[in-house]
């Protein structure tokens, strides 16, 4: 690959496996796994915005667990910098989190309600040990200049903030030690539109200013295109599709992908597509379909798809497909 | 088409306050819209802006106290449903008025297998015996697009997947043919995947139905996708009512054109995302004028100190703001002379 040579690789996972057991009714019956992430590869560029799409249960939350070791992953490895990320120690780790930062869908449930925004902040940088305890204060209201609070605010409760503000402190918190990667797990989605741009644009600006490297976890395809450089599909715990931006809205060649796409309503009521409906659902992780998992769904499925599993390929620049028929396609 | 023209449902001035410790909060603060036959009326906004309150006190379903009606009526074929006897209020809701709530989960019983749930909700409208029950509540499911219904009838809620509770929800509410559906967030909760399978049912049997849909969501590309009117609402009044097309080509109260700009689109690249500064205002401390003036940018003095009417304009698009009145462009002659 070409970009491997240009841009520089801060996190690579290799062969990613998280399955989660499942309790049985029976001694006797053998034991059953929910294949949450089902040997997942892919790498991330210093300084750009991968998104993982997908939607409820394809397993892009436990991918960004797991890239945490939030959730001990079965099998596989995750390099972050070069260093193997699964084989650290518990200390170790925790050091590593200064780099790794996270911020989650709901800023409510992952702000401690007892503890005053200065509390937040000063207790994540005293973890890390990034800033001597006297230079502190004046980080803080660093911090809350960048994500745009007033500086009242280092003594107010999580709960007299709305939920955009809200929002604006889980990123503080985040930037407060200095991270250099980003995983931002449906950051936006709990928040009103004209709170979700707000948002969106202030995690723009912040990984100019401070070049951070986002891993953007969101099921909202209008988000994604908004925010990434390259965008990874996710179905069933196995990645369907990885290609820039641009193409993978542009030609998508995954049928998944493509009926993904027409789902999205349009802002134009005159505009009628001609939209790919799929039948039926996403089918359970616990047993998923044989060969290809998609093609229970597919429309174009043929018999090689029941009963082998398509691999991940090349089949444009920079444009990986999982399937069969993408493959037979002429170029 | 005479039929089609005399609306089914007309909601005049209605007002749903809550009063709390901290004092009243106007939910819902005197909205007017009208409901026709076989038509379908999106009710749009962000969370707390009454969409939701506004739903449920058409169906007087407001917890009292704290809420209460406070004002206005809702006329249903001509009678008015705020002050009817709570006895005929429960025999249309659920069958001449039905709702769909966002969550299926929370609206279904988990412990009564679904088909007996539906079978329930029509024995208590329609005098028919437990097995034409159970037998219309297994067409019903059929109907909504359930595989094997006889089998996913006698099965609980948790045996099913958010999509396929979504349409048992819709089978309940279908069942005894409403002639309005309230749809309450309808697929907010469900993939995108699922959401055009379920828009694209709730459509279907509303042409095969004649009923009229109120579509309430905070998704405007759903609003797009559906809706024949749309009805903005901001801190508990209609600032924007029009059809679905002049909204979306020619959005003329600020806000909705806020809200329009913020969105991300999917065909549309852009560097930044515009936005609406600011919040919206306590519920409890509403501004005396107009109450988007705070967050507008072509805000003037007038608009902090007086409250806009909703006034239709010549185009037929009703919309609450001084902008679009003779007295606006009284001061923008004023500065001009200036």
């Amino acid at each position: 690959m070409e970009t491997t040579a240009e841009k520089k690789i801060i996190l690579e996972v290799d062969h990613l496996k998280q399955y989660f057991k499942v309790k049985t009714d029976s001694l006797f019956k053998p034991k059953t796994f929910v294949k949450a992430v089902d040997d997942v590869s892919f790498q991330l560029f210093e300084g750009e915005t991968l998104s993982i799409v997908g939607e409820s249960g394809c397993g892009k939350s436990t991918t960004g667990r797991a890239i945490l070791r939030l959730d001990e992953p079965t099998d596989g490895q995750i390099f972050f910098a070069g260093k193997n990320i699964l084989e650290l120690s518990k200390k170790e780790m925790r050091k590593l989190r200064g780099d790794l930062q996270v911020i989650f869908q709901d800023p409510f449930a992952s702000l401690n309600p007892r503890q005053t925004v200065k509390q937040i902040l000063d207790e994540a940088m005293a973890i890390q040990e990034v800033v001597a305890k006297p230079q502190r204060m004046d980080r803080m209201l660093e911090l809350l200049r960048y994500v745009g609070l007033p500086p009242e605010s280092l003594d107010r409760y999580p709960h007299e903030f709305s939920g955009g503000q809200r929002q604006r402190i889980g990123i503080a918190r985040a930037l407060a030690v200095n991270p250099k990667l980003i995983i931002c797990d449906e950051a936006v989605s709990a928040l009103d539109v004209s709170i979700q741009a707000q948002i969106l644009n202030l995690l723009k600006e912040l990984q100019k200013q401070f070049q951070l490297t986002f891993l953007f976890i969101s099921h909202d395809l209008s988000v994604v295109r908004h925010i990434s450089d390259r965008v990874m599909v996710m179905y069933l715990g196995k990645v369907v599709e990885i290609a820039e931006k641009k193409t993978l809205f542009d030609s998508p060649l995954h049928p998944y992908t493509q009926a993904l796409l027409s789902s999205i309503p349009t802002l134009d009521p005159t505009l009628k597509r001609e939209r790919i409906i799929l039948k039926g659902d996403v089918p359970s992780p616990m047993n998923p379909p044989s060969g290809c998992r998609f093609h229970t769904r597919c429309p174009f499925a043929m018999e090689k798809c029941k009963t082998e599993e398509p691999a991940l390929k090349e089949l444009d620049r920079n444009h990986f497909v999982s399937c069969h028929i993408a493959e037979n396609l002429p170029q | 088409m005479n039929e089609k023209n005399k609306p089914i449902l007309e909601v005049k001035g209605l007002k749903t306050h809550f009063t709390t410790k901290r004092g009243v909060s106007k939910a819902v603060d005197g909205i007017d819209f009208t409901l026709h036959k076989g038509e379908t009326l999106g009710i749009v906004g962000e969370s707390g802006c009454g969409k939701s309150m506004t739903s449920l006190s058409i169906l007087r379903l407001i917890p009292s106290p704290p809420g209460k009606i406070a004002g206005g009526s809702v006329l249903f074929k001509g009678k008015d449903l705020v002050t009817m006897p709570e006895g005929e209020m429960r025999e249309i809701r659920g069958n001449e008025i039905s709702m769909i709530f966002q969550e299926p989960m929370t609206s279904l019983n988990p412990v009564i297998p679904v088909g007996e749930q539906i079978a329930e909700a029509i024995r208590l409208h329609q005098k028919l015996g437990k097995k034409a029950a159970w037998e219309k509540s297994v067409e019903m499911l059929r109907l909504v697009g359930i595989p094997s219904p006889e089998k996913r009838a006698k099965q609980e809620p948790f045996q099913l997947s958010g999509g396929m509770r979504q349409r048992v929800m819709i089978a309940m509410a279908l069942a005894c043919t409403p002639e309005v559906l309230i749809a309450d967030e309808p697929t907010t909760a469900l993939d995108v995947t699922i959401q055009s399978q379920i828009l694209e049912l709730i459509k279907d049997l509303q042409t095969k139905i004649g009923m009229g849909v109120i579509m309430i969501t905070h998704d405007l590309g759903v609003v797009a996708e559906t809706c024949d009117k749309v009805a903005v609402m901001y801190a508990g009044n209609i600032v924007e009512y029009a059809s679905t097309e002049q909204i979306f080509a020619n959005p003329k109260h600020p806000y909705t054109q806020g809200l329009l700009d913020s969105l991300p689109k999917i065909n549309e690249d852009v560097d930044e995302l515009k936005t609406i500064e600011g919040s919206i205002p306590s519920p409890y401390n509403m501004p005396s004028g107009c109450r988007f003036a705070s967050r507008c940018p072509y805000k003037e003095e007038m608009c902090t100190s007086h409250k806009p009417e909703l006034i239709e304009q010549n185009d037929g698009v009703k919309v609450r703001c001084w902008k679009y009145t003779d007295e606006w462009t009284g001061t923008i002659k004023k500065e001009e002379v200036v």
